[in-house]
């Protein structure tokens, strides 16, 4: 049975990658239940006695309550919004086969070219001088960005959605808007889902246009690191339990999570 | 709906006025400003191409550039090579081949601010405490100096992003006809042959896509250039986003900044409409 064999190779080099990759993760974690000294002695070796002292410090020192809640809060606003306003521009878009929403369609997809770097001066200078430099001004930020990928997802997904539905429902009497919120976005659901993943694995985990916009009060998980970890540099032992702390929302997620996380990653890469 | 409708524009309005005010008229802005003494808030001179003219002497710059076209190239490398080997070793009839995907894509989910926090960690004490034990020089100070900490960002961006990869080159992979891989079993083609001959052929579209994703995102990197190096030792680990946003709000020269950015712009464009316009070429050959 050559073929068997053949297979078990390639299954224990796999799991031999597999361990490889968790490794990082692995490290973290082990190192994080160590005291300053223990680190400083051995990294590669076990806890002696598993301090979870490190953690209770590090959740007080990272306020982690408060940036959950912010990084949460802006992340299902912002997310709800980008979904919610970029799939009537996708249904109005391929519903108007005309030259005009040609072009805008063109509008929206080239501005996924332009890098972020490219408008962050002006941007946050625009927004300064009108007072919008706070939680407001940064979930319309990131409806201005993230709305290009997601309508050219929903101007794709429309195709597939016959127009004789539409007429059906405005001989039944109703108009425009409660079209597409009872028919149309409805029958979205799957491209939601897809557009909904991606855009809350890049605003969640975005640290430059909150550093930019909000201050430390109102910092989210990743920007509150920041200054955490900058405060405990020399301090192994606090900084990987903050790292640790920081990481559980997504791995509670993920493993929640992963078939539909994969799957939207999926579509939206290849698309 | 037609254009003359005002519901089709009703239904435009919110996203029209977020991509203009957000990513248009600070783009139109910051370019008519990069040529004047702009502080941030007012200007009071035009001072024409000389922020551009500087930047031909800007050697901190140009090292960024440099820097960050290097880096792109190897990443692309050693992405698309890795990110296709796992693939095609998930899709394989191993029990494990979900469990190894789930693991492959979780460092994508966490942010690259906190998986350069990680790495610093273990480039800094990891590898500093298996080069004592094993006595090899080589594994200390791996973030002190340029060659390995370019080589430390690497590693980083491999091990975040080669799970991405991987799920696009699957998504091709799934597509190639089994009968044809039968069919060339039948022949005699040895397990080379068929990868040279039918699977590399048919998951080449993937490489396009993906050539796309690595180089813009390599271009863009700031948040794991930022905790893993922080540009050091010297600024000679420092990218072209984090040199903009430096010049920008540490030294407060935001016309100049501008100056880096709409360059920047420039470059990014260039690549990405060459990308588009092969993509394209290819399609009308297949």
């Amino acid at each position: 049975m050559e073929s068997k064999r053949k297979l078990y190779i390639i299954e224990t080099v796999g799991v031999l990658l597999g361990l490889l990759w968790l490794s990082p993760f692995y490290l973290m974690i082990v190192n994080a239940f160590k005291t300053k000294k223990e680190i400083f002695t051995g990294v590669l070796d076990l806890p002696e006695a598993f301090t979870t002292a490190n953690f209770v410090e590090a959740y007080i020192d990272l306020d982690f309550t408060t940036s959950l809640f912010n990084s949460v809060l802006i992340t299902v606003v912002s997310v709800g919004i980008i979904i919610f306003f970029s799939a009537m521009a996708g249904y109005a878009l391929a519903r108007n086969k005309s030259k005009l929403s040609g072009a805008l369609l063109l509008l929206f997809v080239s501005a996924m070219l332009i890098p972020f770097q490219s408008v962050m001066i002006p941007l946050v200078s625009l927004f300064g001088q009108v007072e919008m430099l706070n939680r407001a001004g940064l979930i319309f930020m990131y409806l201005g960005f993230g709305c290009s990928l997601s309508i050219f997802l929903y101007h794709g997904a429309m195709t597939g959605i016959s127009k004789s539905l539409d007429e059906a429902a405005i001989i039944d009497g109703a108009n425009k808007f409660q079209t597409f919120i009872h028919i149309i976005f409805p029958l979205l659901k799957p491209i939601s889902v897809t557009v909904g993943i991606l855009n809350v694995i890049w605003i969640w985990n975005d640290y430059l246009l909150p550093s930019l916009i909000l201050g430390e009060n109102n910092a989210t998980i990743p920007l509150k690191m920041f200054y955490f970890f900058g405060q405990y540099t020399k301090q192994w032992h606090l900084a990987l339990a903050g790292l640790t702390i920081a990481i559980i929302p997504v791995i509670v997620g993920y493993f929640f999570a992963q078939k539909q996380i994969i799957k939207g990653v999926s579509e939206g890469a290849v698309k | 709906m037609r254009n003359r409708d005002l519901s089709f524009w009703l239904f435009l309005t919110p996203v029209l006025l977020g991509l203009i005010l957000v990513v248009i008229v600070p783009l139109i802005y910051g370019t008519v400003f990069s040529f004047t003494d702009w502080n941030g808030l007012s200007a009071t001179t035009f001072v024409g191409l000389e922020h551009y003219l500087n930047l031909l002497h800007d050697q901190e710059f140009i090292d960024a550039i440099v820097f960050t076209i290097l880096f792109s190239v190897v990443s692309i490398i050693l992405l698309n090579a890795l990110g296709l080997s796992l693939a095609i070793l998930v899709t394989r009839q191993i029990k494990t081949n979900n469990m190894l995907r789930t693991i492959f894509f979780m460092p994508n989910l966490i942010g690259g601010l906190i998986l350069g926090f990680i790495w610093q960690f273990i480039f800094i004490s990891v590898f500093g405490d298996i080069g004592e034990a094993l006595q090899i020089e080589a594994m200390q100070g791996w973030l002190s100096t340029t060659s390995t900490g370019f080589w430390g960002l690497v590693i980083l961006t491999c091990w975040q992003m080669a799970g991405y990869i991987m799920i696009i080159y699957i998504a091709y992979l799934q597509n190639i006809p089994n009968e044809l891989i039968e069919a060339a079993k039948i022949d005699g083609a040895n397990s080379w042959q068929r990868f040279r001959n039918i699977t590399f052929p048919l998951v080449a579209p993937a490489f396009t896509v993906s050539m796309f994703l690595t180089l813009s995102t390599s271009f863009k990197i700031y948040d794991q250039n930022l905790s893993l190096t922080n540009g050091g030792p010297f600024e000679s680990t420092q990218m072209v986003a984090m040199e903009i946003v430096k010049t920008a709000f540490s030294a407060n020269e935001m016309a100049y900044g501008q100056a880096k950015a709409v360059v920047f712009f420039i470059i990014v464009s260039i690549i990405a409409l060459t990308q588009v316009y092969y993509n394209k070429k290819r399609e009308v050959d297949m």
